[in-house]
């Protein structure tokens, strides 16, 4: 059949091939010599692209304040083929830099590419620049290229904003948009949203003579792009509090998030010491991160979110909560206290009145009355044995949002750690423990691994009786309508709303009880605000216990809720639980009427208590 | 001894010579995309041009053992090599090194090698031999099954890592078929859909469908010789869109312009039925088997776009057809060549003097955009005489098949031939902005060791065949 092919199937392909060809020189013909849009007037001209960086988007805290903004600079770019023999003395002088580091720059940008742009000097202030372009006529192959630096009116919240940093390596190929010398949001809300807040860099096309000058846009423009601002966005922080917050904070260690239970909405995120964001933007910022990085308080760790401590005995109502679900304990069920529970290792308790119901022990923070709760628990027949108890405890823990991330709009987020069956069985022996063994528990002790975040969170959980919102630091990116659905569905925990008015009530004695009823946290009350709070002192291996509270206020119409961690500052009572209510009275009074305890707070210094005393 | 003398007496070295001419173009542009002041000696290795040589020289050695080994070898081993190839294509899935978003490199030290880019040869190999195999007819339902099978599962993997240019190459395939007896307008319909295919892009829906109207009324006008029937079925259906029209604007319908026409047509089409069956034309029922075709590959075509094909895609061939323009997103990559090319002129910059080239404003501009060197430096003229060399090769080895009497060698043959032309005229194209950007490479011209070896064992395959023809 083959030979019968006629050659015509020949003629045709050769014919297709023939004309396609012909098709793309005529093509060719019109590109390269009738169309005077690509052609450059003489061969020495060369077309500079000159980036449009588009200044990266402003943020707003809740009530409209701006919490960073930008500010011009410039960079002082070269192309070292175009660069032609100059007075370097002179441009030195201008730049206040020396002859050595000029050459250095210089060898540096010629190893990096002759033909590509380098930055030779970055972020010349506006003075400067305006001394450089003088005299930029004499220096062929340099030219400026605008920039935007972050700038941060108020100084505040540095953890939480975050900061930009040059692009690496590794990122640019990944997402080619960004190029060497380029900004991107490395830490912070910077890096969340950095979609959102770089904008789309533009470019200009000119033609440029050899004379270093500007002859005009290449093809008017046709090939410019317009540089897209970022967008702005609005926080969800209150910087009057978080200024508050990082106010009482200073000479402390530790951390504090305030959320808005009704929305999730984070109104403050403290972590001490914390930094002035100003000192990690532009030419100082390298030297400024190592001496940051280097300290020994470390600064730049942000505690809120990243830190796990233990939740020591606020954890208490955690457990009376799934105690009260799982029906072995009731709201008038009493155990007596005689300072301690005497059962295997043993648990100490404080001296407080007994026995005590459920609303008593939250109020006095009875160690004996959950170590029964949680044997109870854990011991439950219906689970069928100690694993099966405790695994029905574990899954109530990690609906409070204990044990894994929240997902804040945060990066480095850590999970904390609630314990696993198969951990208890590798560190004793399977079979090897019961609920005796893992007694600690009980109080918030042991391997329980908790954030401050998580324990703001547990907090709103109860102010809403049952159910929390994912705790997000943004509420909305402006001029889209983009906004996080995953912000507004409510998160059920898995125990019965029913129960949550005990512990609201037992929160609220333990700070507005009468003196001498074994109320805990009277020092937090606030006059004409029923603060409901719960005090914990937790245990940890590297020194004195860390002083924890979290609360809610108002009880019945909650708005803000709290959790406070100070480190190594002993009872939750004494430093705590004052932080907590003086910046729960600043939110909802937008005032202070305690000036002598305010005082005392600013007054104190908790540095070096880390040292165990005894 | 013998038999070596026989080799080189018979080889084509016409082709020889214009690959050889190829080979040597592609590295002196290569040497002038990629040269810098520092490292201005071509023979430097730890520059591109320097070990594109070093590629170059193994080439002319592959190309040798594949002179000495027997052409039966090549015929008997033929399925075995397509399989091993495939495996290589699955392997490179798992084990394989992502570049540039796609997953399609073995890394074996320093060097990196692209299956894709050898399984065309097997493919071509695996092909010819079903089609020149015993009792072997075109027109039937298990051949073209068998050929799409084998053609498109090589295109199927490559496909899977990300890498659409190579495996449409794949489609290139269908000139064999067309060489061997598929009809002519199995090709015209091809076309039609191609064309029909930009069209849906351009066009809107109502345009669209008024421009299939028409056609269908004018082919039905042509070939039926019933002008005054067509016309008053046509002033019909307009007339009709027209009443529809009034009532809605009446009755505040707001039905779109494209339903102003569309219901009109739906309620024409039964009385088309009864038309044709009364005055017994069957030419009706085939035209309107043509409207209803075309009309849902149109709303496939526009279902594919905008949920099959990744962004990236559907940006590049937006682009292309100017319907969104973006020169510094998507666009990029075309403009700058566009504007490197053009900025050639006629005679060109010069040899090393390019500007747009060395500014690294072209990216990939020593592989798949060295087109841009030949245009700004070589001009038009040069770049003419490098398309021509192409022409004038691609018809030496079309000449070469047809003069092959084992159809085995001429399929494979029209199998070398689809692929350099599918290549070159995709690669070319896509630098001065008439076909979409897919990244392939010019034949000879690009860097890379695997394409360069892969297109040298495509070609002396083919040479040998051509060589031992008279045995």
């Amino acid at each position: 059949m083959a030979q019968n092919v006629p050659t015509d199937r020949r003629n045709i392909i050769s014919g297709i091939i023939i004309v396609v060809f012909v098709a793309i020189i005529v093509r060719l013909f019109y590109i390269q010599v009738i169309d005077s849009r690509y052609k450059l007037s003489a061969s020495n001209n060369v077309l500079r692209y000159i980036t449009q960086y588009p200044a990266r988007g402003l943020v707003y805290d809740r009530n409209g304040e701006l919490l960073v903004s930008n500010k011009a600079a410039y960079d002082l770019m070269i192309i070292p083929r175009q660069v032609s023999p100059f007075d370097t003395t002179e441009l030195c002088n201008v730049l206040s830099i020396s002859k050595e580091t000029l050459i250095a720059s210089i060898r540096e940008a010629r190893i990096y590419s002759t033909f590509k742009p380098s930055i030779l000097v970055k972020q010349l202030s506006s003075e400067t620049y305006a001394v450089l372009q003088e005299k930029l006529y004499k220096y062929t192959g340099l030219y400026v290229q605008p920039r935007t630096l972050r700038s941060y009116p108020r100084k505040i919240a540095g953890h939480i904003l975050g900061y930009v940093g040059e692009v690496d390596e590794r990122t640019i190929k990944k997402h080619p948009y960004y190029q060497l010398g380029d900004y991107i949001g490395t830490s912070g809300l910077e890096r969340s949203y950095e979609d959102e807040l770089k904008g789309k860099k533009g470019v200009n096309v000119y033609l440029v003579d050899v004379h270093n000058r500007i002859k005009g846009n290449y093809s008017n423009g046709n090939f410019d792009t317009l540089a897209t601002l970022g967008n702005d966005l609005t926080c969800t922080i209150d910087a009057k509090l978080q200024e508050y917050g990082e106010k009482l904070m200073v000479n402390k260690i530790g951390g504090i998030v305030a959320i808005e239970p009704k929305t999730g909405e984070v109104l403050a995120v403290i972590s001490s010491p914390s930094y002035d964001p100003d000192l990690l933007v532009g030419r100082v910022r390298s030297a400024n991160f190592r001496l940051l990085d280097s300290d020994t308080l470390k600064p730049l760790f942000n505690r809120a979110i990243m830190a796990l401590y233990p939740p020591g005995s606020t954890f208490k109502i955690v457990n009376a909560l799934i105690g009260l679900h799982e029906g072995v304990v009731r709201p008038e069920t009493r155990y007596s206290c005689d300072g301690g529970y005497r059962v295997g290792r043993g648990v100490g308790c404080h001296h407080h009145p007994s026995p005590l119901n459920l609303i008593g022990s939250v109020q006095a923070s009875c160690n004996t009355y959950y170590c029964n709760v949680f044997r109870n628990i854990i011991d439950n027949k219906k689970h069928g044995g100690v694993e099966g108890g405790f695994s029905n405890w574990k899954s109530h823990v990690e609906s409070f949002g204990f044990g894994h991330r929240l997902n804040i709009d945060q990066p480095n987020e850590l999970s904390g750690t609630v314990p696993s069956i198969s951990f208890y069985d590798r560190y004793f022996r399977k079979g090897g423990w019961s609920s005796l063994t893992i007694i600690s528990l009980s109080i918030g002790q042991g391997e329980l691994g908790t954030t401050p975040l998580q324990m703001a969170n547990l907090t709103a959980s109860i102010a809403n009786k049952g159910h929390y919102f994912t705790p997000h630091l943004v509420r909305e990116v402006i001029g889209t309508d983009k906004n996080a659905s995953r912000f507004k569905e409510p998160i059920y925990t898995t125990i019965d709303s029913t129960w949550f008015k005990y512990i609201a009530d037992g929160m609220d004695l333990a700070v507005n009880g009468l003196p001498g009823s074994g109320s805990t946290a009277r020092i937090a009350a606030i006059p004409g605000i029923t603060v409901c709070g719960k005090t914990g002192t937790a245990q940890n291996p590297h020194g004195n216990d860390h002083s924890v509270f979290i609360a809610y206020a108002p009880k019945e119409n909650p708005k803000i809720a709290i959790a406070v961690y100070v480190e190594n500052a002993g009872f939750g009572a004494t430093w705590a639980a004052p932080i907590a209510s003086l910046m729960i009275e600043k939110y909802l009074t937008d005032s202070i009427a305690r000036p002598w305890m305010e005082q005392r707070l600013l007054d104190a210094n908790l540095l070096n208590r880390r040292a165990k005393k005894n | 001894m013998q038999r070596r003398i026989n080799i080189l007496r018979n080889l084509d070295w016409t082709t020889i010579f214009l690959y050889l001419a190829l080979v040597f173009m592609g590295w002196l542009n290569i040497y002038a995309a990629v040269y810098s002041e520092e490292h201005n000696s071509i023979f430097d290795v730890s520059q591109r041009y320097g070990s594109q040589l070093i590629w170059i020289l193994a080439a002319l050695v592959i190309a040798s053992v594949i002179l000495l080994v027997d052409s039966r070898f090549y015929f008997v081993f033929a399925n075995y090599i397509y399989v091993a190839l495939l495996l290589l294509l699955v392997s490179v899935l798992i084990f394989g090194v992502e570049v540039n978003a796609s997953k399609s490199w073995f890394h074996i030290g320093s060097i990196r090698i692209q299956p894709a880019e050898f399984a065309k040869f097997a493919t071509a190999l695996a092909l010819a031999k079903y089609m020149s195999s015993y009792g072997f007819k075109l027109f039937r339902f298990s051949s073209l099954s068998t050929i799409a099978f084998i053609t498109l599962l090589p295109a199927g993997l490559i496909l899977l890592q990300n890498d659409t240019g190579s495996a449409l190459v794949y489609t290139s395939f269908i000139f064999i078929l067309y060489r061997e007896g598929l009809p002519h307008w199995v090709m015209l319909f091809l076309a039609f859909f191609i064309v029909l295919f930009i069209f849906v892009l351009v066009f809107n829906k109502f345009v669209l469908l008024v421009i299939l109207f028409g056609i269908t009324m004018l082919l039905f006008a042509l070939l039926s010789q019933k002008y005054r029937d067509s016309i008053r079925f046509s002033l019909g259906v307009l007339g009709l869109g027209a009443i529809l029209y009034g009532a809605s604007e009446f009755f505040n319908l707001n039905i779109s312009l494209y339903y102003l026409l569309l219901i009109p047509l739906v309620i024409a089409i039964p009385i088309a039925l009864i038309y044709a069956y009364l005055n017994k034309i069957r030419l009706v029922l085939f035209l309107l088997f043509f409207l209803l075709s075309t009309l849902t590959f149109s709303f496939s075509v526009d279902y594919i776009f905008h949920n099959v094909l990744e962004r990236h895609h559907r940006e590049r061939i937006m682009d292309l057809l100017g319907i969104e323009s973006d020169p510094l997103g998507y666009g990029y990559n075309v403009n700058q060549s566009k504007i490197a090319i053009g900025s050639g002129g006629l005679m060109g910059k010069g040899y090393l003097q390019g500007t747009q080239t060395k500014y690294n404003f072209v990216p990939e501009q020593s592989t798949d955009f060295i087109f841009c060197t030949v245009g700004e430096e070589w001009g038009f003229l040069g770049s003419s005489v490098v398309i021509i060399v192409f022409v004038v090769f691609l018809l030496r080895l079309i000449r070469i098949a047809e003069r092959q009497k084992e159809a085995f060698a001429r399929i494979y043959g029209y199998g070398v031939v689809s692929v350099f032309t599918f290549h070159t005229m995709v690669n070319i194209g896509m630098t001065i902005g008439v076909f979409p950007v897919i990244g392939i490479p010019l034949p000879f011209f690009s860097y890379g060791g695997s394409s360069l070896w892969a297109f040298t064992i495509l070609l002396f395959i083919f040479l040998k065949f051509d060589s031992s023809r008279r045995d």
